[in-house]
């Protein structure tokens, strides 16, 4: 956590959109801004008075990413009371991306959730009643960046990180044990040992980065998910969602077992569906595996579909699952609007605060479900673009990650002593560990316990 | 029983065991009036296991001990055997001292120096009860119901809190060494609202010196050139006494072991203490590791004038045959004749998040707990809270401000802060990689990192104080002569730096960016720079690395710099971290348990996210506004 260092982010929805903004705030907000923006004038950003805006070109080092209007806020003239500048171009995630990490690689840090409205309050520039509403946002983006991080695609990335930082940590223990018991039977650390591993681990890094964009793009959108008990009518809604059968529709309960997933676009925004097995307690071990996939989806997935029959009673698994779901971004669907009404809908209500009523099988109500959808999406304090920004976040840490690495092997390379090496390599698992809060010290303190047979 | 008034004291030490021992000195140097009790006075600074002091990391604690002004490093320059600068070639930072010492002078040199202290009594009673008023300590009473009134008390029981020693399917109550096991303090403790843990920890066998054949183990002899633990002990002089040696254990002490497994405590279930990772017993090596051939044992005298001797890493809780079986599978050792068993001891010790960075209990004003009672291992790791605790309840008896080190400091301030801050699971042993700011953290600049505390303190000497100034002053003239100093392309530098294997020079070149260059040495340049003036040792010692290290020195200190700025926000005593918004159920609670005393300390804690720390910081802005 640094306090007055700069700081930069996406500040619109990362949907396919008109215009995508990048904010950057900080005390170095106009010479980051002027590494990445060309003016058509000529003019630089340092040299631009506050609320004027320029014309001109982005670009990163591989070229031009897309032209771009920047506006210009001085301290403490601004939403954060810090300089700022929005750089302003295309909207898609693509070229919006490009913009942020150039933006990252000239010096800005990626900003902490919520962290430009906590600048904007610390800095006097909100009132006092704001300041609950500042740490609601805070944790609520805090706690949708994490899980997130392990929504997006299914944690993969995240898993090829974490297989990095284990490599960092052995190495790490190994030079530990080897230090802190000198005279223990420890196969000695060498300095060609050390730099091949490194090597090794540098090349890891750099693949992760590599795949970062590939085919990913297009897909990225909100990861949605339908659930409810078996047979309310969730694979129905599916299809009708996606517009064509891809769940197969049956009366016997328990009939969706795997994940069927699509990706829709809806309005602006891109939705990646998933319709589950039925929530409840099953003794089938087929179906058994498919309700676990279900609630694994539920809990990584950022947009909720809870779907209910409202021509039956609310039942005990129907109650679960709203305790499952409150507090988070859903949608109750009551189905089978059409048939007549069992069920106390004011319960559902008094729990999720958007409920439609649709009936999937006869299309009526999807209108209405469509509206809903896009109002609670773009009202939603709650970024969408979470799962993006988890993924920059990630790839900011891999990036910091692999220039400490870099740097140990530069000092292994000029010869310096292992202790000046260790510590780049502690600061490297601090930044690949950063994403869930370990500490590296503490961690290589138990691998060395783990791995090494040390002690007096 | 009948209880009877004795005497009132300011400080009150209870156990003249490492920690105790710093404790009471610093008390009374700074001028409280204070009192060491001890169940026995032929124990003072006794040393139940290994006869050494130092190690990785330990080295440095003694150092910084000595540089605040402390008495551990002087006492081991004194006593010592044998001295090693451990890590030698693995850079500057890991440097660590260790020595033999001999145990019983120790003892000897530790009861003089108490003896011989201005305002400290020294009193052999154990303490059987403590009392509090209003929430604040103000009696301890003995086992022959005399009362003491106290300001403040300053547990440091080791590990005879209700401890019980296992030997195979023996258990009895009982402390190291013979002595009994300390009763009444653990129940006096947990009525003041204190949780108490049982922890455990073991030692090997003493073996008869003469009953070794050494010509079958390793020679391992001590360094040739010794640097001493304190600052004020001049480098001449210093003479090792002493060698040790290595064995191996192999296939069959193993099977020994294996084979007997079920008479150990340990793995019967017997014991339920928890032991700690570092310091394992030699069954515990056979089982988790048993891929490995052999584990390594060094036999170290004991002393001079005894023929113990100290097998160390070969600590044991099973039954004595076992131990005189597995001890004779050794090469070297095949008539080796045990004078005092092995054996596994189990104690009372407290929960340290209990505890301030003062070493002050939060539930009890003037009570401190320093050393394994803290749940911590090592004399030196003991010795270094003494010295913090001693400090504190004499400041706090004589109203000065509470003393604390951070992290960045020295290695005290990181053993305390993980201990308040993170807790343990085991007995906590100090090593380099628990310090993040290590390349600054070294053993060889203890003194410039804390002398300058010491000596506002008062426990630095005018004296040492001038010749440290003294000291500071040649490093950084030197310093700056070198970076002015600058060679040109000669032949004979040129042949030198290329035998080195580093670039020769083509243009004139600043004699520090060639100390800079990890092939060469200050020294190496000494031919060529004739102007250099006669510097002692410590100095150009200190000259060298700090030109060496100076990126990395600048670099952590950035990092020190910004950690020091979320130190400086405070967190309120008494917030109710449930009722703040925003934060997660986990923050909340692991906030609560540890009532961090600023931002800082609440970022360190597990669980607490960069997310909650937002939400804390609004939380401060909020109140302060309001």
């Amino acid at each position: 956590m640094y306090e007055n260092d700069t700081i930069a982010a996406i500040s619109t929805p990362a949907a396919v959109g008109g215009i995508g903004m990048v904010r950057i705030s900080g005390e170095n907000a106009f010479e980051i801004a002027d590494q990445v923006f060309c003016s058509v004038s000529g003019k630089k950003v340092v040299e631009t008075g506050g609320y004027r805006g320029l014309y001109g070109k982005l670009r990163d080092g591989q070229g031009e990413i897309d032209e771009a209007v920047t506006f210009v806020y001085h301290a403490p003239k601004s939403y954060t009371g810090e300089n700022v500048v929005e750089l302003c171009c295309h909207g898609g995630l693509y070229l919006v991306k490009r913009t942020l990490r150039a933006c990252i690689a000239a010096g800005a840090r990626l900003a902490q959730p919520g962290e430009f409205t906590k600048r904007a309050f610390l800095n006097g520039k909100m009132g006092l009643t704001e300041a609950e509403a500042v740490m609601d946002l805070i944790s609520a983006q805090g706690s949708h960046s994490a899980q997130a991080a392990l929504s997006a695609r299914e944690g993969a990335v995240y898993r090829k990180i974490h297989g990095v930082a284990d490599q960092l940590l052995a190495l790490s223990a190994g030079l530990a044990a080897w230090t802190d018991y000198p005279d223990e039977d420890i196969e000695e650390v060498s300095q060609e040992n050390l730099t091949e591993a490194l090597s090794k681990v540098c090349g890891d890094m750099n693949q992760i980065l590599k795949e970062y964009d590939t085919g990913k793009i297009l897909r990225e959108g909100v990861d949605t998910v339908i659930v409810g008990r078996p047979n309310v009518g969730k694979s129905t809604l599916m299809n009708l969602l996606s517009g064509t059968q891809k769940s197969i529709v049956t009366q016997i309960p328990g009939t969706t077992r795997d994940i069927v997933e699509d990706t829709i676009q809806l309005g602006d925004v891109i939705l990646n569906l998933a319709d589950t097995a039925g929530l409840r307690e099953t003794d089938d071990p087929v179906e058994k595996v498919g309700v676990e996939l279900a609630n694994r989806r539920l809990d990584t997935s950022y947009l909720i579909l809870a779907v209910f029959d409202s021509s039956e009673e609310l039942s005990q698994e129907d109650k679960e699952i709203l305790e499952k779901i409150k507090d988070r971004p859903v949608i109750g669907i009551i189905n089978k609007s059409d048939l007549q009404r069992r069920m106390d809908v004011e319960y559902i209500r008094q729990r999720v605060p958007k409920v439609v009523e649709i009936s999937a099988a006869s299309g009526e109500g999807t209108e209405a479900l469509s509206a809903a959808l896009l109002d609670l999406l773009s009202i939603s304090k709650v970024d969408t673009s979470a799962g993006i920004i988890a993924n920059e976040r990630q790839r900011a840490c891999v990036m910091e990650a692999l220039s400490v690495v870099n740097q140990g092997l530069q000092a292994l390379k000029a010869g310096e002593t292992l202790d000046a090496v260790g510590v780049c390599i502690d600061a490297a698992i601090d930044s690949l560990l950063s994403l869930t809060g370990e500490k590296a010290t503490e961690a290589v303190v138990e691998q060395v316990f783990a791995r090494f047979c040390v002690g007096k | 029983m009948e209880e009877y008034y004795l005497n009132s004291y300011q400080v009150a030490v209870i156990g003249a065991g490492h920690a105790g021992i710093e404790a009471a000195l610093a008390a009374a140097r700074l001028g409280a009036k204070t009192a060491i009790f001890t169940m026995s006075l032929d124990a003072i600074g006794n040393m139940p296991c290994n006869p050494s002091i130092g190690g990785t990391a330990k080295g440095h604690l003694v150092r910084e001990i000595d540089a605040l002004g402390g008495e551990m490093g002087k006492a081991a320059d004194k006593t010592f055997l044998q001295s090693r600068m451990l890590n030698r070639g693995k850079g500057p930072a890991v440097h660590s001292l260790r020595v033999q010492t001999d145990r019983q002078q120790y003892h000897v040199l530790m009861k003089k120096t108490l003896e011989a202290q201005e305002n400290l009594d020294v009193i052999q009673a154990e303490i059987t009860d403590l009392r509090a008023e209003n929430g604040k300590i103000s009696q301890i009473v003995t086992r022959l119901g005399a009362v003491y009134h106290v300001e403040t008390a300053i547990i440091c029981s080791g590990t005879f809190l209700n401890s019980v020693i296992y030997v195979g399917d023996a258990a009895y109550e009982s402390g190291p060494d013979g002595l009994h096991a300390a009763k009444g303090l653990s129940p006096a403790l947990t009525s003041m609202g204190i949780r108490l843990r049982r922890f455990k920890t073991g030692t090997p066998a003493r073996v008869k010196r003469n009953s070794i054949d050494y010509s079958k183990m390793e020679l391992q002899e001590g360094d040739e050139h010794i640097i001493p633990f304190s600052f004020e002990t001049p480098r001449e002089g210093l003479k090792n006494q002493v060698v040790c040696h290595i064995a191996y254990t192999n296939e069959k002490t193993h099977q020994i072991i294996r084979e007997n497994l079920h008479r150990s405590p340990l793995f019967s279930g017997k014991i339920d203490g928890t032991g700690p990772r570092y310091c394992p017993s030699i069954e515990d090596k056979v089982v988790r590791f048993a891929e490995k051939p052999r584990h390594q044992t060094f036999v170290e005298p004991c002393g001079l004038d005894t023929e113990e001797m100290y097998l160390q890493g070969l600590s044991s809780s099973l039954p004595e045959d076992v131990q005189l079986a597995l001890y004779r599978s050794i090469p070297g050792m095949e008539q080796v004749k045990i004078m005092r068993n092995a054996y596994a001891i189990e104690y009372d010790c407290i929960d340290p998040m209990d505890l301030q960075a003062t070493l002050e209990f939060k539930q009890v004003s003037g009570l401190y707990g320093a050393g394994q009672f803290n749940g911590t291992s090592g004399y030196e790791e003991a010795a270094a809270q003494g010295l913090i605790a001693g400090i504190n309840a004499a400041h706090k008896v004589l109203g000065r401000a509470p003393f604390t080190l951070d992290r960045a400091s020295s290695y005290i301030g990181t053993l305390i802060d993980d201990l308040i801050t993170k807790g343990c699971q085991d007995p906590y042993r100090m090593m380099t990689s628990r310090s993040e700011y290590r390349l600054l953290l070294r053993q060889d600049n203890a003194d410039q990192r804390l002398t300058p505390m010491g000596y506002q303190l008062g426990l630095i000497s005018k004296e040492r104080w001038q010749g440290f100034l003294h000291k500071q002053q040649l490093v950084q003239e030197e310093i700056a002569r070198v970076e002015k100093l600058t060679f040109g392309p000669e032949p004979a530098l040129c042949a030198l730096l290329e035998e080195k294997g580093t670039a020769p020079l083509s243009t004139g070149t600043r004699c520090a960016d060639l100390i800079r260059r990890p092939q060469i040495t200050y020294s190496d340049l000494a031919p060529f720079d004739s102007g250099r003036p006669n510097l002692p040792e410590e100095v150009t010692e200190q000259v060298e690395i700090q030109i060496k290290y100076q990126g990395y020195i600048e670099k952590q200190k950035a990092q020190v710099a910004q950690m020091r700025r979320l130190e400086e926000k405070p967190l309120p005593e008494d917030i109710d971290y449930a009722k703040v918004r925003g934060l997660r159920l986990e923050a909340a609670e692991k906030l609560g348990k540890v009532r961090p005393v600023s931002i800082g300390q609440a970022s360190r804690i597990s669980g607490v996210s960069p997310a909650d720390i937002s939400v804390l910081l609004i939380y401060l802005e909020q109140q302060k506004r309001k």
